[in-house]
């Protein structure tokens, strides 16, 4: 990745290194439109980078909740095989993926 | 056409039977919706089913609820168990959820009859209904323009009069705007006061369910309904749900304020701004006062929320990862049938708000676009709090134009995104806003004003947008 300013145009490969980020597998066509397309995006979001807004608390969320627990009771939950059946893939219960770890 | 309250009061009584209203809004479905595309799916046997047991209620003199018989229509993020959900994206093609939206639960316990899934943008990301992957819905007032969006199939599928009433999503203006474009009343409720439990997530601090209607009252009907706690949902405020029938209080006294930023924006048409001005005369005239009240960081709001939305964005669309429902498109190993998944299933304005949201919340660029978003946030609902220490609601365009043409905005995302300056901020703040048809523009298509109240002020919001309604019919 580049510099980290705010200005800084989104480059080429800072698009194919977000698209791994992000588990995309862009073609070549859409690199290309997307770092285009994300530089205008971004440069019009300077605006709200550019501000002097040290002091000013962030808001993650309109409401003043926090930590929202239900009773410790138990309750039925979705019906294992209903679930399972929208699966592209199951077996035994469970959801069947391709190999996760390499070889050795 | 007959109002939702008109149609369950009928029912009800017993002088119609669910069953006729119901193949009355199929026919005006079948009639014209190969013109309009409102729908991804019209559930008739379901519709027929929920009639049938409406019918048989009255018949044991029972009361099957506010909403008996009246058609509603579903965007298509909202789940309904056993029926495609769809979000209009390939990724969740042909998937049936094991469980209902708690909306979808309350219009059935209340009699309503569930017609069918409407289109919208994928994922809700858009403001025409263009992107979805399921082809465009188009407006029922003028066929060569869009209906706006995202909840582009619902606002259309009222004002085509296949149903009276439809549930939208708003997170930056999906109900309010194709409201205002297709010239029917879009209600975004306060930020948690109607449960988002089975609505496919996209932004979720900004996300919120609302009603579309013909009429004010129709749309309150149908929050009445939807709104109050839900245990499921963590962010479902703690209140009683709202009582907006029959509220018979005038706007005397009312302190009316005409939002400056929002109100004349760039880009806003001449058009809109006089409707404005004309809906805040009719408040004067009814008793109100009125008064220009600048909210001044709302103009920060776009760019605020193009860093906050997608960052959320990025992060709930990681679950369409090919293991649990949905596509998957097969790879050598995890890691490429998610990447190979997700670039199959996606269309490219998903895409492009993934990668955005993505980058915004990498490594390096967190705290320069993310959080100062989030600081931003802060400045607008201050904002907000001392407009509204001046004012009962504030006014403004809902959008800056009527209807844009299919392909106006397509090529460039930015000028899209800015259909929805005047409608952003609430979502930022969290506050209620609707949208009310008032009169049309030159090119004959429908204007929206937009009513804005602070947290949980839905009833004078109501109230106001009552007397809004009336004027704009007059206009």
């Amino acid at each position: 990745m580049s510099e980290p300013t705010p200005s800084a145009r989104i480059t080429r490969a800072d698009v194919e290194h977000v698209a791994r980020l992000a588990r995309l597998a862009l073609t070549e066509a859409e690199a290309e439109e997307f770092t285009e397309q994300l530089a205008v995006i971004l440069d019009h979001a300077d605006d709200v980078a550019g501000l002097d807004l040290d002091g000013v608390p962030p808001t993650a969320h309109p409401l003043p909740v926090t930590n929202v627990l239900r009773p410790d009771v138990r309750t039925a939950s979705l019906d294992r095989d209903e679930v399972l059946e929208a699966a592209p893939a199951a077996e035994d219960g469970r959801f069947r993926v391709p190999r996760i770890m390499g070889e050795g | 056409m007959a109002s939702a309250l008109d149609l369950a009061a009928a029912v009800r009584s017993g002088a119609r039977s669910a069953r006729s209203v119901t193949e009355e809004h199929l026919a005006a479905i079948d009639a014209r919706e190969g013109e309009i595309h409102a729908f991804n799916l019209v559930t008739r046997d379901e519709a027929l089913a929920a009639a049938d047991a409406v019918d048989a209620a009255v018949a044991r003199g029972e009361d099957p609820g506010p909403l008996a018989g009246v058609p509603v229509a579903l965007k298509d993020n909202l789940c309904t168990r056993g029926v495609p959900t769809t979000c209009s994206s390939r990724i969740l093609e042909g998937w049936r959820p094991p469980y209902d939206a708690t909306v979808v639960e309350r219009v059935l316990a209340a009699g309503g009859i569930p017609v069918g899934k409407t289109n919208l943008d994928e994922f809700a990301m858009g403001s025409s209904t263009e992107n979805s992957a399921f082809g465009p819905t188009r407006n029922p007032r003028d066929t060569s323009r869009v209906p706006g969006g995202s909840s582009g199939g619902s606002a259309a599928a009222v004002a085509a009069g296949f149903a009276p009433l439809a549930l939208g999503s708003d997170t930056g203006g999906s109900i309010r705007q194709p409201a205002a474009l297709c010239g029917v009343v879009g209600v975004k409720p306060t930020y948690g006061a109607v449960s988002r439990y089975g609505l496919v997530a996209f932004a979720s601090s900004l996300d919120q369910i609302g009603p579309f209607a013909a009429t004010v009252d129709d749309a309150a009907l149908l929050l009445d309904v939807i709104s109050g706690h839900d245990r499921r949902d963590s962010t479902s405020i703690d209140a009683p749900p709202t009582a907006l029938l029959g509220d018979g209080a005038d706007v005397a006294g009312l302190r009316v304020g005409i939002a400056s930023e929002l109100t004349d924006a760039d880009g806003i048409a001449p058009e809109v701004r006089v409707a404005v001005e004309r809906a805040a005369a009719a408040l004067e005239a009814a008793g109100a006062s009125v008064e220009r009240v600048s909210v001044p960081s709302t103009v920060y709001g776009l760019s605020a929320y193009y860093l906050i939305a997608p960052a959320e964005a990025s992060s709930n669309l990681a679950r369409y990862d090919g293991v649990r429902y949905g596509l998957r498109v097969e790879g050598a190993d995890v890691e490429e049938m998610n990447a190979a998944t997700r670039d199959a299933g996606f269309g490219p304005e998903v895409k492009r708000r993934i990668m955005l949201g993505t980058y915004a919340l990498s490594a390096g660029y967190y705290d320069a676009y993310y959080g100062q978003a989030q600081r931003v946030r802060t400045l607008i609902m201050r904002d907000f709090a001392a407009a509204y220490e001046l004012c009962d609601v504030l006014l403004s365009p809902t959008a800056p134009t009527t209807a844009f043409a299919f392909g106006a905005k397509t090529a460039d995302p930015l000028a899209m995104y800015l259909s929805d300056i005047c409608t952003i901020p609430t979502n930022l703040a969290g506050h209620p806003a609707m949208s009310v048809p008032f009169g049309l523009g030159a090119d004959g298509l429908p204007i929206g004003v937009q009513v804005l109240a602070p947290a949980l002020g839905e009833a004078t919001m109501f109230r106001a947008a009552r007397v809004v309604e009336a004027a704009g019919v007059a206009s």
